[in-house]
């Protein structure tokens, strides 16, 4: 038998290195090692169990007391010893219902051993590319249909042809590690679990671009993904699979991690150039495309992560197998971080051409609260919400695009009847007002009066007429910023006003907020018929508005109250309500 | 009293990128990893080392959300703000720690032990929502908890 436990960041966070050190402790007679991420992000912190003939046992939310009850299933076989902790046949669904490509050996091998990455077939699309002319290697991923996966879903062959074409001996290849979106985690999830089959694929490009130098621009929030990339861009320059002469080939190349410093616009292609070179990271203006006059003024390509991991298996399997899935525009398959209000929050990969109800329904197990399915946010500041009428949209990046969302680069947050959607605006544009450069005057002021106007209709000091002047503002705001930063930052305004106008007009008209979330415009009440006295809330009460003694119903001071919400989350009664 | 800033502690740092262009933020990654925060005398040292003008470091420096220009507590919390953590309810965390240690967003509390900072996404969604004080990540906060996980803390730096 042999342990493997997920050790991601999800994994870790959750407890997964306490669970290795008290196996550890348990000195069990078998191999005990770590995997990335599964993917099952809501059952971490996960232990696998594989037998002599490899058969699993997935052991979900596992604590260190289980640790003993582990031990003794791997030395005794029993598994009624962790029959509670086995995984359900209905979560497992989970998984079997995906096809994973770009995360085909994420949660399955040791990503700090490249030794498991070979034995998967690892490096072996690098050789093959190697031995055909680049040409050869961008027709396949022109058959591939391979559109990038940052967002913007721009055909991959495309930009590596631009490249290729342009003139120069020194040209880079570079990988956006930047992974922005708030709410996101593909990327992060990639490199952590299969960092070689980034590095592969990075090489594959930069064989087919003429490149000597790659680059990966990883976000500063990511320290495990930077030190197993570290890690494996090491072994790969001692395996001879990184450096001079790749594989005999006469194709050399050099590898460097640049750790980004936290600034959302570093994701625009143009701003992480300037930004590797060591400046503010402000958009240039285009063109010239990088691919004529990129980092360092050199040609230089960028493509996202999950572009590149999915490059390795397009060379092994041929670019037919890829375009065979997915619909007449959209090919090959997607990574979707599916979070927020949804039963099973994890990474899911599917064919293009599935709908969202499969994704957030079918394999997210649909809502985690009693309140219904309201909208999902795709394509986070740059995207925007997709209501429960249109739950049946296919993915593919024109039908979502319809919508007024976006594909994005995979954020998917679930949202039910709870979140408020002019709230949902504020949020985002919060964000994009904060992260805007400041370079153009549309972006940095405009993002900043359309959040004021936001702010006012949440607390309920919104006017007549304020709706179509946040219209007007976004289209003006779009028409005029300089990146895609400003030009998409409108979107979540757009389509929250799209889809839930009424909610607007509640904020604005009547002073309420339907969904109970801007306190503002609500008011705790204790109900009396459901409050048992327990003096839970009094005592979590920051500012002492709750009076009633014990065993009798408690009585709210709205004159005192900071309408917090402490005593609505405390309450184990149901007794608090909004109005 | 102010303490003693040593600079030598950057001559490694220094020697190995100032002649390498473009490594002006890896540098203050550096700097930053040494004395916890820029100080005014180490951007001083980079300028002269590498030939960038002070100003010219402070507009990087301000421009990205990792540097600061202030010492830091001995638990740096950095509370997720990101999507997924906002609908699981991140503000009332926020509230939470806010209401507990006395600190706004950016602040540091007067005994030097805990600095809060809001960041957008630490990656953990799935778990949200999330903090990270230091090197470990927190997920699947309550008030409660998080409460709890602030006064272990507290009791371990005593
Ligand atoms: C404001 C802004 C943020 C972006 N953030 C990211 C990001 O975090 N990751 C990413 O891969 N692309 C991001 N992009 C898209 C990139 O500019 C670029 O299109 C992409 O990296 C190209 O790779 P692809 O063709 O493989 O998708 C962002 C674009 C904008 C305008
Ligand atoms: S949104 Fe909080 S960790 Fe991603």
């Amino acid at each position: 038998m042999r342990i493997v436990i997920g050790q991601g960041s999800c994994g870790i966070a959750a407890g997964a290195e306490k669970i290795r050190k008290a196996l550890t402790e348990q000195s069990i007679g078998c191999d005990i090692s770590i995997t990335g991420c599964i993917g099952m992000c809501w059952l971490e912190p996960i232990v696998d169990i594989y037998d002599d003939d490899n058969a699993l046992t997935r052991l979900v939310r596992v604590s260190e007391n289980d640790a003993q009850a582990v031990a003794e299933y791997v030395e005794t076989g029993d598994k009624s010893k962790v029959e509670k902790l086995i995984v359900t046949d209905e979560d497992s669904q989970f998984l079997s219902k995906q096809t994973r490509i770009a995360l085909r050996n994420c949660g399955i091998i040791n990503p700090e051993l490249i030794e498991e990455y070979t034995e998967k077939g690892g490096y072996t699309a690098l050789k093959k590319a190697l031995g055909m002319t680049p040409e050869e290697v961008i027709e396949i991923i022109k058959t591939s249909g391979l559109a990038g996966r940052g967002g913007a879903g721009f055909p991959t062959w495309f930009k590596w042809n631009a490249a290729r074409q342009s003139a120069g001996e020194e040209k880079y290849l570079i990988c956006n590690a930047d992974e922005g979106d708030p709410g996101a985690f593909m990327d992060r999830a990639v490199i952590e679990s299969d960092p070689h089959n980034l590095i592969e694929g990075m090489l594959i490009g930069a064989y087919a671009i003429g490149a000597k130098h790659a680059v990966v621009y990883v976000r500063a929030e990511y320290p495990l993904a930077i030190k197993r990339l570290k890690n494996a861009i090491r072994q790969a320059t001692e395996n001879g699979v990184i450096g001079e002469d790749i594989f005999g080939s006469g194709f050399s190349c050099d590898f460097t991690i640049k750790a980004g410093a936290g600034a959302f616009v570093c994701g625009e292609e143009t701003a992480l150039i300037e930004s590797l070179e060591g400046h503010r990271g402000m958009p240039r203006l285009k063109p010239p495309f990088p691919a004529q006059s990129g980092f360092w003024r050199k040609p230089s390509n960028i493509n996202n992560v999950e572009t590149f991991a999915n490059v390795a298996w397009i060379i092994n399997n041929g670019g037919e197998a890829f375009a065979a899935m997915g619909t007449e525009g959209s090919k090959g398959t997607k990574v979707f971080a599916v979070t927020g209000k949804v039963k099973r929050s994890g990474l899911v990969e599917i064919p293009m051409g599935k709908t969202l109800r499969d994704v957030i329904f079918d394999i997210g197990g649909g809502m985690k609260t009693d309140k219904p399915f309201k909208a999902v946010q795709m394509g986070g500041p740059s995207g925007g919400c997709i209501p429960a009428s249109l739950i049946d949209t296919v993915i593919d990046y024109k039908a979502l695009g319809a919508t007024g969302a976006i594909m994005g680069s995979g954020g998917m947050v679930v949202m039910d009847e709870s979140t408020c959607m002019v709230g949902m605006a504020k949020f985002f544009l919060d964000f994009t007002a904060k992260e805007s450069c400041g370079k153009c005057i549309h972006c940095r002021i405009g993002t900043k009066r359309m959040l004021e106007m936001l702010e006012r209709i949440t607390k309920g000091e919104g006017r007549e007429g304020d709706i179509e002047l946040l219209e007007e503002l976004c289209y003006s705001i779009k028409d005029g910023a300089l990146c895609g930063l400003g030009q998409t930052a409108p979107n979540p305004v757009l389509t929250t006003i799209k889809y839930f106008r009424n909610e607007y007009e509640a904020h604005i008209k009547d002073k309420k907020c339907p969904a109970g979330e801007c306190s503002d415009l609500i008011e705790y009440k204790i109900a009396a018929d459901k409050c048992r006295g327990c003096t839970l809330c009094a005592r979590n009460c920051p500012v002492g508005a709750i009076g009633g003694t014990v065993k009798q119903p408690h009585v709210i001071d709205t004159t005192k109250c900071i309408k917090c919400g402490k005593c609505y989350t405390v309450c184990k009664f149901g007794a608090v309500v909004k109005e | 009293m102010e303490k003693e800033i040593d600079l030598s502690l950057l001559d490694g740092v220094l020697e190995e990128y100032a002649p390498v262009r473009g490594s002006l933020i890896t540098i203050l990654q550096h700097t930053q990893e040494i004395y916890g925060y820029l100080p005014k005398e180490a951007i001083e040292l980079i300028s002269e080392k590498t030939g960038i003008a002070a100003s010219e470091i402070m507009g990087v420096g301000t421009f990205y959300t990792q540097f600061r220009f202030e010492p830091v507590g001995k638990y740096l919390i950095m509370l997720c703000q990101g999507t997924a953590c906002h609908v699981n309810s991140s503000e009332l965390i926020l509230q939470t720690i806010k209401d507990e240690l006395g600190i706004d967003d950016g602040q540091t509390t007067e005994d030097g032990l805990f600095s809060l900072k809001c960041v957008a996404c630490l990656g953990c969604c799935s778990l949200s929502p999330v903090m990270m004080i230091n090197e470990d990540t927190y997920g699947s906060l309550t008030p409660d908890k998080t409460k709890r996980i602030l006064k272990e803390l507290r009791e371990a730096a005593q």
